[in-house]
């Protein structure tokens, strides 16, 4: 099987082996649910975790009242993961609440649909006055006529990935950073007779410098805006695009709550804040290749007017930087497309789609729904493992981020399990 | 918009591996927007073996922070037209032991930073305001985005060093039950005495931690106790 100079393994564990393919936030809660549930999980990612689009995100912890007006599903699946993710990661998250701020009449007029469809997402609300905003954060814009409480917050990108790593490894998740999947082996799936079956996951190892072959005894595909490189190893088409936004940053706490327009969603309608600093965001359009986006001058001229509006101290803060990130903007895929809590995010079964068994891809959805994504995925998963555990995720708080590094020691060709110095 | 042709010298090294370092040489032609860590990621494209650390590009991470031109920096927030040379050298953070090429291991870095420290604290805030009912205080995340750069800047050997000192005092100040403990290990023989005030943790701090200042405080504190005795 194995070409020459290219060894095959299989990790020595006797647990159903599922390889993960994407170092995101989808793959890192993925890998923490499929750990607790008692599979063998090793992850792969090219280059440092969080390198692709999870890391560059625009850090809202999402309460759902963006998108209570458009979708409530993806309204009430926030909430409700929102909630969770402030009991089980709260190292990472700065929890100050979120105002919808009234600048116009329009604007005004809009608290009439805005509020019943946060009603209806179960996102709790709070009307307020303009004197009652402003106490709250001086720099809005005095000229606000209402605003409106939503619980809304702040989160970092990196490390809240991190303490999903840190409790994966803790469970005996190999996590390999600096592992490229060069590609992927069908074989005869076996009793299904036709269907062919991934079961080999060709790998790129940085570190080593050495290629070489793991077993799988299923594969998920993780990689979000990349989705389609991997899965056209198999000859498979996926019809997701990299949709890049701007995001940009200025110097200074202007807030301490998120800060977004009472108005339907739009182009550079939010304001976060995080650590020393205030993001607004975001933009959206199409690209070709996730790998290279830059953020365009026009978008940050326009993100920071829209900032001013909300926030007139915005105009005199120092800027910091502007950049983009691709979000994998899913496509309406045919029969394949089997489930999504929200029409936010999809996870194909390739065995219905394109009659490759074992192999699946979890495409979109939002940093604040990253556990919902994972636990969907992992209930496939194991139904196709025959592993019969529940979903356990909600559960118990995650380690801190910096247990990240104290959960293992580097061995070349991968990073090992659970080792010495565990705090 | 207008570019300029900049040679860039990239550390190259396999893990652990001294014999294979050397500097690989590219010229790049760059426009005024262009960060350091832009010109990796285009490196990247096209040699996909190139290691180097990246999440954030907006500074909050704090994995990208590398040696530029011979100074601790984030690679995303320096702009290779505002380091003025022609030449721009981009090396590995020192002290920290070599995972390939930029890349470097912080397992070390970790070892002495317990998990358990807060990585939040209040909110300074906007003066004059007030949190909305049912939250006692605004909080946000600390300043420190545990980059490693005033460890590789440092001087000294053999110490706890500044990310850990300053992580220390301010843990002390968020957790004062744990303040004699705390003080007993910033006090050690790897602890705060063996800072020699070079402030070169400061001068590197990408988010403004400046971490001689909290060696400074600690000295201070420690110096009161031991009068007081």
């Amino acid at each position: 099987m194995s070409e020459k100079g290219c060894p095959l393994l299989r990790a020595p564990t006797g647990k159903p082996q599922v390889i993960i393919i994407g170092g995101g936030g989808t793959g890192a809660a993925l890998a923490y649910d499929l750990s607790l549930r008692g599979a063998g999980v090793t992850l792969l990612e090219r280059g440092e975790l969080t390198s692709g689009t999870t890391g560059r995100h625009h850090g809202q912890l999402h309460s759902g009242a963006r998108y209570a007006v458009q979708d409530t599903g993806i309204g009430r699946e926030c909430m409700e993961e929102s909630e969770i993710l402030r009991r089980i990661a709260p190292a990472s998250i700065e929890f100050n609440g979120g105002l919808f701020v009234a600048l116009t009449a329009e604007d005004e007029q809009f608290c009439d649909t805005f509020l019943p469809a946060c009603e209806s997402c179960r996102i709790p609300t709070r009307l307020l006055t303009a004197e009652q905003a402003l106490a709250m954060e001086p720099n809005l814009n005095p000229r606000l006529r209402l605003a409106v409480q939503v619980p809304d917050g702040s989160m970092d990108a990196w490390r809240l990935a991190l303490q999903f790593f840190a409790s994966a490894r803790q469970n005996g998740a190999d996590i390999r950073r600096f592992c490229e999947v060069i590609g992927l082996k069908l074989s005869d799936g076996g009793g299904a007779g036709t269907r062919s079956r991934v079961t080999v996951v060709r790998i790129r190892d940085y570190r080593s410098r050495e290629d070489y072959e793991l077993e799988a005894d299923l594969v998920v595909n993780a990689t979000g805006a990349w989705a389609n490189r991997i899965a056209a190893m198999t000859g498979i088409d996926i019809a997701v695009s990299p949709s890049p936004g701007t995001m940009v940053a200025v110097k200074g706490r202007l807030t301490n709550m998120v800060i977004s327009r009472l108005h339907p969603a739009g182009d550079g309608d939010i304001v976060v804040p995080q650590r020393n600093l205030s993001i607004i965001g975001s933009t959206q359009w199409l690209a070709e290749d996730p790998d290279i986006i830059d953020a365009p001058a026009r978008d940050v001229e326009q993100l920071l007017r829209a900032a001013e509006e909300m926030i007139p101290a915005f105009k005199d803060a120092p800027f910091h930087t502007a950049w983009s990130t691709a979000r994998p903007l899913v496509g309406q895929a045919g029969g394949g497309e089997l489930r999504s809590l929200s029409r936010d995010f999809s996870l194909i079964d390739h065995r219905e789609s394109d009659g490759v068994e074992r192999f699946l891809s979890i495409i979109g959805g939002k940093a604040t729904t990253l556990r919902a994504m994972a636990e969907i995925t992992a209930d496939r998963a194991c139904e196709q493992l025959g592993i019969q555990a529940a979903c356990r995720t909600a559960e118990q708080p995650l380690l801190p981020p910096r247990s990240f590094y104290r959960q293992t020691a580097y061995t070349p060709g991968g990073d090992s399990g659970p080792g010495e110095g565990i705090a | 918009m207008s570019r300029t042709l900049i040679t860039f010298r990239v550390f190259r090294c396999r893990a652990e591996d001294s014999a294979s370092a050397h500097f690989e040489e590219t010229k790049i032609p760059v426009d005024e927007a262009a960060t350091v860590l832009d010109v990796l990621e285009r490196l990247h494209r096209r040699d996909p073996s190139l290691m180097y650390r990246h999440s954030c590009h907006h500074g909050s991470c704090g994995t990208c922070a590398c040696r530029i031109n011979g100074r601790e920096a984030l690679a995303c927030m320096t702009r290779v037209l505002d380091l003025d040379t022609e030449v721009v050298t981009v090396e590995p953070l020192r002290k920290l032991p070599k995972a390939g090429d930029l890349a470097v291991d912080f397992v070390d870095f970790f070892r002495e930073y317990p998990s358990d420290w807060q990585t939040l604290r209040r909110s300074e805030g906007q003066p004059g305001s007030t949190p909305p009912d049912g939250l006692p205080d605004f909080t946000r995340l600390e300043n420190c985005i545990e980059c490693g750069a005033c460890v590789s800047a440092c001087p000294v050997e053999d110490f706890l060093g500044p990310a850990v000192l300053a992580g220390l005092n301010r843990e002390r100040l968020n957790r004062r039950q744990n303040e004699t403990r705390l003080l007993e290990l910033a006090a050690g023989d790897r602890g705060v005495w063996k800072c020699q005030r070079a402030l070169e943790c400061s001068r590197v701090c990408p988010t403004a931690v400046y971490p001689a200042r909290h060696i400074q405080e600690l000295r201070k504190k420690l110096e009161e106790i031991e009068r007081g005795k």
